[in-house]
């Protein structure tokens, strides 16, 4: 039934593409729940003993000659990644309410991008999970370029370049896999024994490849200028869900294929998470533009997630993924504050600016939904972040309890940085008299109100974080057996 | 053998010669009669394919001059289907000026294009070569207002008669060390021979000629300015047709004629033979095509120099060797060409309707011909090898094939290469999508491109080709299990 994901979102795409205008918006919200609902009746459904495996749902012959199949499979990590998923397109959709340029195009390639999603978490066959890989990259270059903001074009053609680069990484470690495993069937390529010598170097290309998707330091680039280019949507689905296809796609392609692979290299991915975690983190505390600041605050999150598989055992990994999923409802909410009602309104994120315009007190609801995704952020107990990442630092203490001193100065420089842009955008002291010149938009009675469909996914997504952060285990329960079953961890 | 029988063997090609010679004459008698005139050369062309599928399964005649093989048969059809999407586009263009000469010379080309994709002897081969080349010359200089249309046909020319000399001496020489044209007899002359430097001579010689025929760099020059001077359904068939028959020919020449001096070209493991020479076309090509590519401002020049990449990419093929290696080489190079057909068939239009084909008269296309638009979309982004599309599947199925054939993947760093170059590569189909998509248009073209009658045509000819680029990329089975059948 989970299968149906996938095709229900394609199809909503079409849809999109060839019904009139006024239906366009409708279309992307109901093909998004009936995702999301479809995600969640399996979560409910599916007893946790059937998740630990990798269990095929469809199995069909598509190029015999090559061995390839349409083969998707489930277990409890691509479940919760595929419940991430239709979260964060809900309240995507439901926070471009008000797109008019271009309607139908915009949900056409935010639905394509959606569905792709979809596709890679719930692929078994490492064609088929490529396939739906590169599918992602073109939409969002559409979505940027079309109908970003600030320097779109370039934003666009940066993160579109950096994804082909790393897709181009990944090409190669799946043609290796492929020529040399004899076969695409993940699961059996994940019991096939590749020669260490092979390991030593597949490993290596084949998981740089998707961890440029997933913001590894140095590569990590592409990131705070995408999302600051992106429009909300687009921020939103890139660091809700587009970069856990680069970690997921770490995780049950890269590190587990190549297992000795990755026990060779698993101390340099810690090193580079680390630096990622500290360095992204430093680096948004002098950011002035704010989409800026949640752009490197998702690097240095994602570094917690690449820390987790760096620890190679169950507790790290669980908590990477659990991370995955925390991070996707968080960010989605911090750019859906910043880009959607605070850029829209005010038409600035440059924090200077808004700490004269007293954000506070014209938007009340922005104000306190920006302080939960804050606080949710900040890895405050209670919220979703807190759980993931305690989970990781405990995991790391096992394997490296040096980058766990490191990591908790680097959560220090988190709090500092996230409390910085709330203090600067929503409680700003300054005067508005001397900063605002143009006078339009500095009258706080000015600003529209917080619309239904915004509140709606505003609440959404505080309330998954919330519950999340309170009952860990509802996710945890199903991630952890399907962890311990992955080869890398003996 | 009686003659009667040899007419039924050759029954396609002997109806692409008469229709071609009907459509002469009802240029001659009716001057403006366009459409009737393409009428009958697409019903000529249905007609042909129809006579394919009757043929018996398998023949050979006088030595290889006539063969026909369910792979002859396969290819002959995608030809015969090139030529017909061709003739569509040529119904596109403003001021076709001598319609029947035009129709025929296309028909001709096809009846080259079949010559060679059906002929395993060497001087068949190069009577086919000629049939297409000196039909090719005219088409190219075809549009007498057009000063570049002059310059494409001149260089093409030139440059063309130079590499047929090239191909004929190595073909006499070849034939002066073995004594035979035959490739089979070749190759099994060759498998008991040493190689002897005149021979290799004869060789070189020969391969040169190919990769001026499919644009391999630095046997390229002629293409940039054939694609952009030519008229549009020259330049698509220049890029399409042509390109298919001469890598089925060169494939079949280089792994039947010359198998046994197969060589090696792994890195570090290089060993003399025809396949480091290929690969060094390949990687050069590849190279060339794509850095010199991203520098462009005109479409028809872009894909000009994607072209030269995308030779190199299908040579990786034959570099392979093997039976994958072909069929691999084969498929990618038929998805290019069926998608290079609907490129120039957008590019036609818009040429039509701005007057130019330089990035601005892209700009805006998206809002003013949204189909257009999204075919051409889908045009780029299988030429950059972006899943669903063909383009992706045959690259996928060409870097596996060659990997597939050497142990130790030692053809790792010829698909490294494309894979690099498919990375810049999308750097500019990305330019052109970006002029289309997301850039405005300008005031003066900002009028909806009207829906006339042969308009109506090029949007469905352009439609069907981008279906079927993505058709063969989400069920690449349907031509991968083809093709690869046929090969023996």
């Amino acid at each position: 039934m989970i299968a149906w994901t996938i095709y229900l979102t394609f199809a909503g795409a079409v849809l999109v593409l060839l019904l009139p205008r006024s239906f366009a918006r409708w279309i992307a919200v109901l093909t998004t729940i009936g995702g999301l609902a479809l995600g969640a009746t399996v979560f409910v459904s599916t007893p946790i003993a059937d998740l630990t495996q990798f269990t095929t749902i469809t199995r069909v012959p598509w190029v015999p000659a090559l061995g390839m199949n349409y083969h998707l499979a489930l277990d409890g990590v691509s479940l919760t990644m595929v419940l991430v998923t239709g979260i964060s397109a809900v309240s995507t959709v439901l926070f471009s309410w008000d797109v008019e340029h271009r309607q139908n195009e915009f949900f056409f390639w935010l639905l394509l991008v959606v569905a792709g999603c979809y596709g890679v978490f719930l692929s078994a066959d490492l064609f088929l999970l490529f396939v739906f890989y590169e599918l992602v990259i073109v939409p969002k270059y559409f979505l940027i370029a079309i109908f970003g903001s600030t320097n779109k074009e370039y934003g666009a053609m940066k993160l579109t370049l950096y994804s082909f680069f790393g897709g181009m990484f990944v090409f190669v470690g799946v043609l290796v896999a492929y020529v040399s495993g004899g076969s695409l069937d993940l699961n059996q390529l994940s019991q096939f024994e590749f020669s260490p010598q092979l390991q030593s170097w597949a490993f290596p290309v084949l998981f740089l490849g998707f961890a440029v998707l997933a913001g590894l330091w140095p590569l990590h680039t592409w990131a705070p200028t995408g999302h600051a280019a992106a429009p909300t949507a687009g921020s939103m689905l890139l660091a809700g869900i587009v970069m856990k296809l680069g970690s997921y796609g770490a995780l049950r392609v890269a590190m587990n294929l190549f297992p000795q692979g990755f026990q060779m290299w698993s101390k340099w991915i810690a090193v580079f998470a680390v630096i990622g975690i500290v360095y992204a983190a430093a680096v948004a505390l002098r950011q002035r533009d704010l989409k800026f600041v949640i752009g490197y605050s998702s690097v240095s999150h994602m570094g917690f997630v690449l820390l987790g598989f760096a620890t190679a055992n169950a507790l790290g990994v669980s908590g990477a993924v659990l991370q995955m999923f925390s991070h996707g409802v968080i960010a989605a909410l911090l750019f859906a504050v910043a880009g959607r009602m605070i850029y829209r309104r005010t038409h600035t994120r440059q924090l200077d600016a808004l700490s004269g315009m007293n954000l506070s007190r014209a938007m009340p609801f922005a104000a306190f939904t920006f302080v939960v995704a804050a606080a949710a952020s900040m890895g405050i107990p209670g919220f979703s972040g807190f759980a993931a990442e305690i989970t990781i630092l405990i995991g790391a203490w096992k394997t490296y309890p040096v980058a766990v001193w490191i990591v908790g100065a680097g959560i220090v420089l988190v709090a500092a940085f996230t409390l910085r842009a709330l203090k600067l955008s929503f409680f700003g002291e300054k005067d508005s008299e001397g900063e605002i010149t143009d006078g339009t938009t500095s009258n706080r009675e000015e600003f529209n109100p917080i619309t239904i469909p915004e509140k709606i996914g505003a609440c959404m997504l505080m309330l998954t974080t919330l519950a999340i952060g309170v009952y860990p285990k509802l996710l945890l329960d199903r991630i952890m057996p399907a962890v311990e079953t992955m080869r890398f961890l003996k | 053998m009686s003659y009667l029988e040899l007419l039924k063997l050759a029954s396609p090609e002997a109806v692409v010669v008469l229709t071609a010679l009907v459509v002469l004459s009802i240029g001659l008698l009716a001057r403006r009669a366009v459409s009737a005139c393409a009428f009958v050369a697409c019903l000529g062309l249905i007609i042909s394919i129809g006579a394919i599928l009757l043929l018996p399964s398998n023949k050979t005649l006088f030595g290889g001059m006539l063969v026909i093989s369910p792979l002859t048969s396969l290819f002959k059809i995608i030809c015969l289907a090139l030529a017909f999407f061709t003739i569509l586009l040529t119904q596109a263009e403003k001021s076709a000026r001598h319609p029947g000469e035009y129709l025929a010379l296309i028909l001709l080309a096809t009846v080259g294009l079949m010559l060679l994709v059906g002929s395993e002897e060497l001087l068949m081969i190069f009577i086919g070569l000629e049939l297409l080349g000196l039909s090719l010359y005219v088409m190219a200089a075809f549009d007498k207002t057009d000063v570049r249309s002059a310059e494409a046909g001149l260089k093409y020319f030139l440059f063309g008669s130079i590499s047929s000399a090239f191909t004929l001496f190595g073909i006499s020489l070849i034939y002066g060390m073995t004594g035979t044209t035959g490739l089979a007899q070749i190759g099994a002359k060759l498998a008991t021979t040493t190689v002897q430097p005149l021979l290799a001579i004869g060789i070189i010689m020969t391969l040169v000629g190919f990769a001026f025929k499919i644009a391999a760099a630095p046997f390229h020059l002629w293409a940039p300015d054939a694609y952009q001077g030519a008229p549009v359904p020259s330049a698509a068939f220049i890029a399409s047709g042509s390109k298919v028959a001469s890598f089925v020919v060169l494939g079949k020449i280089v792994l039947i004629g010359f198998a046994p001096l197969h060589g090696g070209a792994g890195w570090h493991a290089m060993q003399a033979g025809w396949s480091p020479m290929l690969a060094a076309l390949a990687a050069l090509s590849i190279v060339i095509g794509n850095l010199v590519a991203l520098a462009q401002s005109n479409v028809r020049r872009l894909l000009a120099y994607s072209a030269v990449a995308h030779a190199g990419y299908t040579l990786i093929g034959f570099v392979a060797g093997d039976r994958e290696g072909f069929s691999a080489a084969l498929f990618y190079t038929t998805v290019y060409a069926i998608t290079l057909v609907g490129a120039f068939g957008v590019v036609g239009v818009v040429r039509r309707e701005t007057g130019g084909d330089d990035f601005p008269n892209f700009f805006g296309l998206a809002s003013r011909s949204p189909l257009l638009a999204g075919c051409m979309a889908v045009f780029m982004l299988s030429l950059a090898g972006i899943p669903p599309l063909a383009g992706f599947f045959g690259k996928f199925y060409l870097f596996s094939a060659a990997l597939h054939a050497d142990a130790n993947h030692a053809l790792l760093w010829l698909v490294a290469l494309g894979l690099v170059g498919s990375f810049v590569s999308l750097y500019y189909y990305l330019l052109v999508l970006k002029a289309i998509f997301v850039d405005a248009p300008s005031l003066a073209l900002a009028r909806p491109i009207d829906r006339m009658p042969s308009d109506f045509l090029q949007q469905a000819t352009v439609t069907i080709l981008a279906a079927a680029v993505v058709y063969l990329g989400v069920l690449p089975n349907v031509l991968a299990s083809r093709i690869l059948a046929a090969i023996p």
